[in-house]
C-alpha cells in the first residue's frame, strides 16, 4: 500500500513537470516550413500523392532504413533468445486443429496476401504501405499457423525473403546517390504520370520491398514465438 | 489542448503507474505498450488542423492550395516509425520473459531480486 502511494505521488509530481509543455500546444493553424515544402513538392518533384509516404520513403528515406534495421535487430534477439534446444525431431505437442477452420483458414489465405499486396503496392496512391501490408502478410502466416497444425516455416525461403530485399533496398538507395541527386532518390525511373499505379519513379518497389521484409520479419517473431511447447 | 492529447496524457501515466507498481512481467509490459500508445496520440493530436483532410493528394486538392487543406503529415510519418519500434520493442520484451519464466517457472518480478545490490 506504502509502495503505491509512493508510485502515485511520484507520477503527480512527474505530471506536474510534463503538464506545461502539454498546455502550451496551441491548436496548430497552418502547416510548418517543413511540412509546408513537402506538401508542395511532392506531387511536383516526386509525383507522389500520399504525402506520408514521400516524406518516409524519400525525404527522411535513411529514417526508414534505420527503422528496418531496428525491426531486424529486434527479429535476430527474439530468434536468439527464444532458440530452440535439439530442434531435430523434437516437436512441440499441438491439439489437431478444427474441420471448420482449417477449411476456412485455406478459403481466407489467398484473399488476405492478395489484399497485403495491394496495401503495399498502393502506398503511394492511397493510405497504406510497405509496413502495414507487410504486417497483413504475416497475419496471413499467422492465420496458417492456427489453421493447420502440420504446418512449418521454410527457413530457406524465409532468409531468402529477409536478405534479398534488405540488399536490393540499400543498393537501390546507393544508385540514387550515383544516377540521381541523392542517397534514396526516387527519380531513377520515370516518374509517369501522377495517379498511376506504375509512376512516382522506385517508390513502389521500395515499399514492396519493405512490405516483403516485414512479412518476412514479422513471420520470423510469430516462428520462434510459436514454437514453444 | 484538446481532448486528444489529455487522452493521451491520462493513458501515458495509467501506462507507466502499471510499470510502477504491478509485479507480473506480462502486465508490466502491457503498461509499457498503453505508455507507448499515449505517446503516439499526443504526436498524431500535435499535427492536426482543426477542419482539414488527410495528406493524400487528389486532383480536387492539386487544383486548389493544398498547403492550406492538408494536416501536417510529418507527425504521421514519425508515429509511423514509432509503432514499428515499439512493436519491435515490445515482441523483445515478450521474449524476455518466455526465457525468464523457462529458467524459474516463475513471472512474479519478486522472483528476481538478484539483480538488485
Amino acid at each position: 500500500m506504502v509502495k503505491r502511494l509512493a508510485a502515485v505521488i511520484a507520477l503527480g509530481l512527474l505530471a506536474l513537470i510534463i503538464l506545461p509543455l502539454i498546455t502550451d500546444i496551441g491548436p496548430l493553424d497552418e502547416l510548418g516550413i517543413a511540412a509546408n515544402k513537402y506538401v508542395d513538392m511532392a506531387v511536383k518533384e516526386l509525383g507522389v500523392q500520399n504525402v506520408v509516404t514521400a516524406v518516409l520513403v524519400t525525404y527522411r528515406g535513411l529514417d526508414t532504413i534505420g527503422e528496418v534495421a531496428v525491426l531486424f535487430i529486434a527479429t535476430t534477439g527474439i530468434g536468439f533468445v527464444l532458440r530452440k534446444k535439439n530442434s531435430r525431431g523434437w516437436k512441440p505437442r499441438k491439439r489437431e486443429q478444427s474441420e471448420i477452420l482449417h477449411v476456412s483458414g485455406r478459403f481466407l489465405l489467398p484473399i488476405i496476401v492478395i489484399f497485403s499486396i495491394y496495401v503495399f503496392t498502393h502506398g503511394h496512391l492511397s493510405p497504406g504501405g510497405g509496413f502495414q501490408g507487410g504486417v497483413i502478410l504475416a497475419s496471413s502466416i499467422l492465420l496458417l499457423f492456427l489453421s493447420n497444425s502440420l504446418f512449418e516455416v521454410n527457413h530457406d525461403i524465409m532468409r531468402a525473403l529477409e536478405t534479398i530485399p534488405g540488399f536490393v533496398y540499400v543498393l537501390m538507395g546507393f544508385l540514387g546517390m550515383v544516377l540521381s541527386a541523392g542517397f534514396l532518390d526516387s527519380r531513377l525511373l520515370p516518374l509517369g504520370k501522377t495517379g498511376m499505379l506504375f509512376s512516382a519513379g522506385t517508390i513502389p518497389i521500395i515499399y514492396s520491398l519493405i512490405g516483403l521484409k516485414v512479412g518476412a520479419e514479422l513471420s520470423a517473431i510469430l516462428d520462434s514465438l510459436g514454437g514453444e511447447s | 489542448m484538446t481532448i486528444a492529447i489529455i487522452i493521451g496524457f491520462v493513458l501515458f501515466f495509467f501506462g507507466l503507474f502499471a510499470v510502477l507498481t504491478r509485479k507480473n512481467l506480462i502486465k508490466m509490459i502491457i503498461g509499457f505498450s498503453i505508455m507507448n500508445n499515449g505517446v503516439h496520440l499526443i504526436m498524431v493530436a500535435i499535427g492536426y488542423i482543426e477542419g482539414n483532410t488527410a495528406p493524400i493528394l487528389d486532383k480536387h486538392h492539386i487544383r486548389r492550395e493544398a498547403v492550406q487543406m492538408v494536416v501536417d503529415p510529418i507527425p504521421s510519418a514519425l508515429v509511423l516509425t514509432a509503432i514499428v519500434i515499439g512493436l519491435a520493442v515490445t515482441s523483445l520484451m515478450l521474449a524476455y520473459a518466455v526465457m525468464l519464466y523457462r529458467k524459474r517457472k516463475s513471472l512474479s518480478i519478486d522472483d528476481y531480486e538478484d539483480l538488485k545490490c
